[in-house]
């Protein structure tokens, strides 16, 4: 199934001839209207007329977070300022935000990006999309509900509503899809089967696009275990539009970026030197086809690789592997580097297990995990809770070179996040 | 068959959580027999011999607590001097090894409650012995 099957199966040299062109036109309209890049192009001798080939982009400067919010609040806008229709923030952990601005043809663009990512999964306009992400400055509510609309499916805005909320609206107007964090996915699982409903029956769900959280693959086995559902990643971010910068197709192998809008890069995050294709280092990117507010070489912190071959899908532009984890989210625990997908994918793999854990640093350098028991990993016996709590230390240390404190927990003891799921508080007084 | 079942629950190790737990037994009008309560760092374990088993363990589920049913081993022995080491020896000349005990007088009738893995294999050997073995009937009739 393709929305666009002209863009999305372009033979390679056209896609590229095509990224080169809207690369060019890129540069040349920044340097001529933000003066954040028309300093840094002095600053680097760059003439923006002599962009001759797409490895060209690699003497571009790059853009971080830190610009974005030093130059808070309009200070990259490429066109006037009554030009951009709407506003989104990324949420900031402290300090000002980042935002991004949309024009009108960036917000339809977006939404053609979204259309392509829900209909290379199978979705059309016969589908009623529950969209249970927040909705307001995060991307994850309008630009998911815009792209929806595109494809002619119900959209259904839920927001991050009450469970009781959602449950009605998915059984009265029987939804098909959802968008959903995956941390609440799981979170929705057990509130149906709390209330005696079985969610692969009493629901009529077929697809879940989750996204907005780093998730492993066996947070994914779980949720389609749980729905008896697709599950598909869906990756973005808001300095990129938000969702549907790279989607999974029918395969569930990979996340097809869209390269006729976006330039990929995957580099050394400590040097900024790319990496040969398939090596894994962060994911950078460069809008082509943005009009308010375009951005080069977008340092997303997000580390992943580029799978070279072709997908069997038919569509050219390439994939991701799933993000690892976002290098800001890296915990240094005893001097070692850790990412809690390592963690997660550790407990997971236990089918004691339940759907909620968190990871808490304190003291010196103790990291603590607690972990919810799934119902079935309760069998009464003292002894072998105290079992499975040894072999999870002895497993966390092989895959971390850290010896963790495990504490098993009831279901429903951790506190379900409203937005994104926190995993990780850090309590370290060093 | 000669077996008790007790109701496991798996609540976390702070304060507040015996009570919470017994306050639902109590509005299901169930009425505990016997009890023991296990904590291990985070967690702890309840068990309880019940009078009405299914209306307990639905009354703590329907509060979301996390229950089971676990199969022990309750016997009578003679009220005197090495009753608990005949049995200790019976069970470990088997290999079978003893996860918890407990046990008390009423009425000049001391009871044992055992759990082992290998409940069927220590029932043939405790009874081979000639000890007699409750069953949950007996248990709640004592």
């Amino acid at each position: 199934m393709f929305w666009d099957q002209e863009s999305e199966t372009l033979a390679r040299p056209t896609l590229e001839q095509l990224q080169l062109q809207r690369l060019q036109a890129t540069v040349l309209r920044v340097a001529q209207r933000v003066p954040f890049y028309q300093r840094k192009f002095a600053e680097l001798g760059i003439d923006p007329e002599k962009v001759r080939s797409l490895a060209d982009v690699r003497r571009l400067p790059f853009t971080t977070g830190a610009d974005l919010r030093a130059i808070y609040p309009d200070g990259l806008l490429a066109v006037d300022r009554e030009e951009p229709v709407r506003l989104h923030t990324s949420s900031g952990t402290t300090g000002k935000p980042k935002a991004i601005f949309f024009s009108r043809k960036d917000v339809d663009n977006a939404a053609e990006l979204i259309a392509r990512s829900l209909v290379m999964t199978g979705i059309t306009r016969k589908d009623v999309l529950q969209n249970m992400m927040s909705y307001g400055l995060f991307t994850g509510g309008l630009v998911m509900h815009y792209g929806a609309e595109k494809v002619g499916c119900l959209v259904i805005p839920a927001g991050a509503g009450t469970s009781e909320r959602q449950l009605m609206l998915m059984q009265d107007f029987r939804t098909t899809a959802v968008h959903i964090l995956p941390s609440y996915a799981l979170y929705f699982a057990s509130f149906l089967e709390q209330k005696g409903l079985d969610p692969r029956k009493d629901i009529a769900l077929r697809r879940a696009f989750v996204g907005a959280e780093p998730h492993t693959e066996e947070t994914r086995r779980r949720i389609e275990q749980a729905f008896g559902c697709d599950v598909y990643n869906s990756y973005g971010l808001t300095e990129m539009n938000g969702p549907g910068v790279a989607f999974e197709c029918e395969y569930k192998a990979g996340l097809h970026l869209w390269e006729d809008n976006y330039i990929l890069e995957i580099i050394n995050p400590a040097t900024g030197e790319p990496l040969p294709e398939g090596q894994t280092g962060e994911l950078v990117l460069t809008t082509l086809n943005r009009e308010a507010m375009p951005l080069l070489r977008y340092r997303t912190r997000d580390i992943t690789s580029i799978i070279p071959e072709p997908c069997k899908c038919g569509r050219t532009h390439r994939r991701l592997n799933r993000i690892t984890g976002r290098s800001d989210d890296m915990l240094i625990v005893r001097g070692v580097n850790i990412f809690p997908q390592q963690i997660e994918r550790v407990l997971m793999s236990f089918p004691q297990v339940g759907r909620n854990y968190v990871i808490i640093l304190e003291g010196l350098d103790d990291m603590t995990i607690k972990v919810e028991l799934a119902a079935a990993g309760f069998d009464g016996q003292v002894e072998h809770l105290a079992a499975l709590q040894h072999q999870m230390v002895d497993k966390l240390k092989a895959e971390t070179w850290v010896t963790p404190k495990v504490d098993l927990l009831p279901a429903g003891s951790l506190p379900v996040a409203e937005g994104k799921a926190k995993r990780v508080i850090d309590k370290r007084s060093l | 068959m000669s077996a008790v079942n007790l109701v496991a629950v798996f609540v976390e190790n702070r304060p507040g959580q015996t009570a919470r737990v017994t306050k639902l037994l109590a509005e299901a009008g169930v009425n505990i027999r016997w009890v023991t309560i296990a904590n291990s760092g985070s967690f702890g374990v309840m068990k309880f011999l019940v009078d009405q088993q299914d209306t307990a363990v639905s009354a703590l589920k329907a509060k979301g607590l996390m229950v089971s049913l676990l199969e022990v081993l309750a016997m009578e022995v003679p009220d005197k001097p090495g009753s608990l080491q005949a049995v200790a020896d019976m069970l470990g000349g088997n290999n079978i090894n003893l996860d918890n005990c407990s046990g008390f007088v009423a009425d000049r009738r001391a009871i044992l409650v055992i759990e082992v893995h290998q409940t069927a294999q220590a029932r043939g050997v405790l009874e081979k012995q000639g000890l007699h073995l409750l069953s949950q009937e007996e248990m709640l009739r004592l």
